[in-house]
């Protein structure tokens, strides 16, 4: 069995490995290292750690429940399932985690300004949130393609004080959010914090926003413990950059007996554009500030991506899962549109839980996977967040009218 | 000698400043920048740097997003740009600098990468996500190769980072005057002489100064301060409007004049 958790990386630059480190343009790398600096100060402060927790505890309404999905464990007769509901933070989703200490963070450096780049939207209504609650000001960057698809999040970043911009180069998605969520950091780097939404980017956001997120996989490791008195068998959880997923998996790394498995984009297949599985049809590359799997041509261009999820829609996955799936110590795998379509359905159906097209990614998964495990095994999928910016999406993909 | 650092000798030996002019390969198409590469020549440019185009260029403003837009859809790709040069190279000894993505390096292997620039005859590389810290043994494979390794220092570097910056470069230091994506500006930052000065104490490697520069007066003014101007969006900007002229390279060559012998007359 692997040690990774032993190994306690990233390292001092950030790699995991071959993955990780920090490819940015120069204006961009002595504030990399402030912040660096500052995050692993607040990491040992006993005022932020408690600052942090009051937060979660008393906004954000932490601890989520493990809770025992009874009908959909009897409906596909095998192991038995756990939804770890971080749908029901405050916002929606497990992203407010992450935005809640990167802003805390940001006020500690007497940042005035905050940034972020939004995919299905969570991410930036976390940050605009947060943001509203501390009195900053707050600029979100989201594909116009994207602000379509979730358009109740645009009216929602909008309502808390936010300006979205929308992103209109490229194929306007999560990836061009990106860049010129980089563009504007690099512009106004002096009192501006970008919240970076996902456990991606230039060192130290990968490890930064594991550890914000790692509160997922800490709480579930203590609520299983109590509940079934011993480990689960399986963690499954859906990955775009991989925030939630490694949110999850950490706290499990050393606890040889826990198998975790990755659930990526699908889309329609894998074939070129098609799809975002990173793992599937990708190759080591360096995009957006950081080593890793990405989906690219032969030359090194970014390819376009496809999935129903606007936020798994992208070309590049967190360093820390490519370390991991090279460690063997989690396993990647994809669901398609279709898959994650029929597992939104069924949860809505069965358990009375709407999850986000994201997330149903990871219900799908443990759809295929659960009914080959005993019924003694245990299963804890990540419930990452809630689908209502997806119901009209999902009301036109399987053809739901309105009463007449 | 590389054909960037005898550039820089003669110019020191002239008690002349470098211009420095960059455009996006394959805008419109690469025909063009044959064109562009060699009237530049004529026109007073002392080096060119070519940006190669990328999907995702998210250190450059829109002009020069655009750009790369175009270059793409003409179809440009690094061997067909290296071929471009092996033909400029045929009739120019214009010192060339390919103004980079890592990523783009990165897919085909550094060592391949860099030998097959120097065959076709590339000077200079500068890679913009590429921070000493991540450059592996970039620098020797340059060095062997005859390449210069060009470093960016920007207005939030601070000085003992600075110091080993420029320590490592080669060919010339290139100062970003600002804070910000490569575009054009009205004013040329306040601050420049005092962080050319800065530099100047490290090493004895010329600074040329970029980002923003979009007229005569102001790279006559970073001119004057440092040892050579960029100028690129503004040439880009005048590439974008008369892409489709046939009188695109007489326009451009009488742009960029304009601009060199404000340089040249300090």
């Amino acid at each position: 069995m692997s040690n990774v958790a032993a190994e306690n990386l990233p390292d001092a630059q950030g790699h995991f490995g071959p993955y990780g480190g920090r490819y940015v343009p120069e204006t961009l790398m002595h504030p990399l290292q402030e912040l660096e600096a500052e995050y692993f100060r607040a990491q040992h402060d006993p005022d932020f750690q408690r600052e942090l927790s009051y937060y979660l505890r008393e906004f954000v309404g932490r601890p989520t429940p493990l809770y025992f999905a009874e009908r959909l464990t009897k409906d596909l007769g095998g192991a038995k399932i756990y939804l770890k509901r971080e749908d029901l933070n405050h916002t929606g989703a497990h992203k407010i985690n992450n935005a809640m200490g990167q802003i805390l963070l940001a006020k500690r450096m007497g940042k005035t300004r905050i940034i972020a780049e939004t995919g299905a939207g969570q991410h930036g209504v976390a940050t605009a949130t947060v943001a509203a609650m501390f009195g900053l000001k707050c600029v979100i960057y989201m594909g116009a393609v994207d602000c379509q698809r979730q358009e109740l999040n645009v009216y929602r970043m909008k309502m808390l004080g936010a300006d979205v911009v929308p992103v209109h180069a490229g194929q306007k998605t999560l990836k061009e959010a990106v860049n010129e969520a980089m563009r504007d950091w690099v512009t106004n780097v002096r009192h501006t914090h970008y919240i970076l939404g996902t456990a991606y980017g230039a060192h130290p956001y990968p490890v930064m926003v594991r550890n914000f997120q790692r509160v997922i996989g800490d709480e579930a490791r203590a609520q299983i413990l109590e509940k079934e008195k011993r480990l689960p068998d399986l963690l499954i959880a859906c990955v775009g950059g991989g925030s939630n997923a490694i949110g999850l998996f950490y706290p499990f790394l050393d606890d040889a007996s826990v198998k975790m498995v990755g659930v990526e984009a699908g889309g329609l297949g894998i074939q070129p554009e098609q799809h975002a599985a990173r793992f599937q049809g990708g190759s080591l590359g360096v995009l957006q500030g950081t080593r890793s799997y990405i989906l690219q041509d032969e030359f090194g261009q970014i390819q376009s991506t496809h999935s129903v999820s606007a936020g798994l829609d992208y070309a590049a996955v967190g360093p820390e899962h490519a370390w991991l799936r090279d460690a063997s110590r989690a396993e990647y795998t994809y669901a398609t549109d279709d898959q994650a379509l029929a597992a939104f359905m069924k949860l809505a159906r069965l358990e009375g839980i709407i999850p986000a097209l994201e997330s149903s990614h990871a219900v799908a998964e443990c759809m295929v996977r659960a009914p080959k495990l005993g019924k003694d095994a245990l299963i804890i999928v990540n419930l990452s967040g809630r689908g209502d910016k997806d119901v009209a999406q999902v009301a036109a993909k399987v053809g739901l009218q309105m009463p007449k | 000698m590389n054909r960037i650092v005898e550039r820089f000798a003669q110019l020191k030996r002239d008690g002349k400043k470098a211009f420095v002019v960059y455009i996006g390969a394959g805008d419109p198409n690469l025909d063009a920048t044959r064109q562009l590469a060699l009237a530049f020549d004529q026109a007073g440019v002392d080096i060119l740097e070519l940006g190669v185009p990328f999907s995702d260029p998210l250190a450059d403003g829109l002009v020069n997003q655009l750009a790369a837009q175009r270059g793409l859809e003409s179809g440009t790709t690094p061997p067909k740009l290296l071929e471009t040069i092996t033909s400029i190279r045929k009739q120019s000894s214009i010192p060339v600098v390919l103004y980079i993505y890592f990523n783009l390096i990165h897919k085909v292997g550094m060592e391949k990468f860099i030998a097959d620039a120097a065959r076709a005859g590339v000077d200079g590389l500068l890679v913009l996500d590429l921070p000493p810290e991540e450059s592996d043994n970039y620098e020797a494979l340059m060095s062997k190769a005859g390449l210069c390794h060009i470093y960016l220092v920007a207005p939030t570097t601070p000085e003992d980072r600075m110091e080993k910056i420029v320590k490592r470069g080669a060919g010339f230091i290139y100062y970003i005057s600002r804070e910000g994506v490569t575009g054009m500006q009205t004013q040329v930052a306040s601050n420049l002489a005092e962080q050319v000065a800065k530099i100047r104490a490290h090493t004895s490697l010329p600074i040329a100064v970029g980002f923003g520069i979009s007229n005569p007066e102001q790279a006559k003014a970073v001119a004057k301060e440092a040892d050579g101007c960029v100028v690129g969006s503004a040439v880009v900007n005048q590439i974008a409007q008369h892409g489709k002229s046939p009188e695109l390279v007489g326009k451009l060559s009488a742009f960029v004049k304009s601009l060199a012998d404000a340089v040249k007359t300090i």
